[in-house]
């Protein structure tokens, strides 16, 4: 069961809508490396965890990125609201536009949409972490070629924060590795 | 009752729920740091009042049975988290 919490997990506010931005940061939001992908993964992966700092960690943190993803296109979709045709044609999100107006899809930012062959869930809890450890690698760094691309700090500042966490959720994940690691090794006998 | 009193109330509401998720993925990996338990069960008795306030003056911040509801069904009240308020 999921309880939702009508908040944001941090705040958004942003007061000047930027379509481009919004089609960049959307890759977050449905792309290889963005937050459905992960919750999808940790939540989809966490059946086989042989110990219960498994199962707790990877249910925790998959709710967690669902937090991430609201967040993500919040700022899709804050980002979109307030501009102007004109200003959607001369910025280049014409495409996205095309397809989806002024909606939130699970697209990559090249247009590809969603697709669970972005994750795995390999019945192998050795080879599930190693998986996450990437992932969140992978996400710290979209987010810092977003960072590069914003100027905005009501865009920086989320997009800063969404940054931190993916490298907290790797210490984790690296912690547990190695836990999981001792267990697996400890019901081996030669 | 301003829309900046709400917001500032949301504000230490994130940031007692930020702690409390922090320790729990900590407390995930080491179950037996019991300074962590308590600093965790601490905080969270200090969300769950800010909460119970937030709730009392603005509506459910989640439903299915978790909070009481005033009426006319309060659920629905703006704003959503992805709107600007």
């Amino acid at each position: 069961m999921w309880i939702y919490e009508k908040k944001l997990q941090f705040p958004i506010r942003i007061k000047n809508p930027n379509p481009k931005m919004a089609t960049l940061i959307i890759s977050q939001y449905g792309g290889p490396d963005g937050e459905l992908a992960a919750s999808l993964r940790y939540l989809s992966q966490r059946y086989i965890m042989p110990i219960s700092e498994g199962k707790a960690l990877l249910t925790d943190i998959g709710t967690e990125e669902l937090a991430h993803f609201e967040m993500v296109g919040t700022m899709v979709y804050q980002l979109m609201k307030g501009a102007s045709d004109e200003e959607i044609k001369a910025s280049g999100a014409g495409p996205y536009f095309t397809d989806h107006g002024r909606g939130v899809y699970p697209t990559s930012a090249a247009g590809n949409p969603f697709t669970a062959a972005y994750i795995q869930s390999k019945g192998d809890p050795i080879a599930d972490l190693n998986e996450d450890l990437a992932a969140e690698q992978k996400a710290r760094s979209t987010y810092e070629w977003l960072l590069r691309m914003a100027d905005d700090p009501d865009v920086i500042e989320p997009l800063k924060f969404l940054r931190q966490r993916e490298v907290v959720h790797y210490q984790r994940f690296g912690e547990l590795l190695m836990k999981v690691q001792d267990y697996v090794e400890s019901k081996k006998y030669f | 009752m301003t829309v900046s009193d709400r917001v500032r109330l949301l504000d230490e509401i994130r940031i007692l729920e930020f702690i409390a998720v922090e320790l729990n993925l900590y407390l995930d990996n080491n179950p037996n740091d019991h300074k962590a338990i308590r600093d965790y069960n601490s905080f969270t008795k200090q969300l769950m009042a800010v909460k119970d306030e937030y709730q009392r003056r603005y509506g459910p911040l989640s439903n299915f049975g978790t909070a009481w509801s005033q009426s006319p069904w309060a659920w629905l009240n703006d704003p959503w988290p992805w709107e600007l308020d």
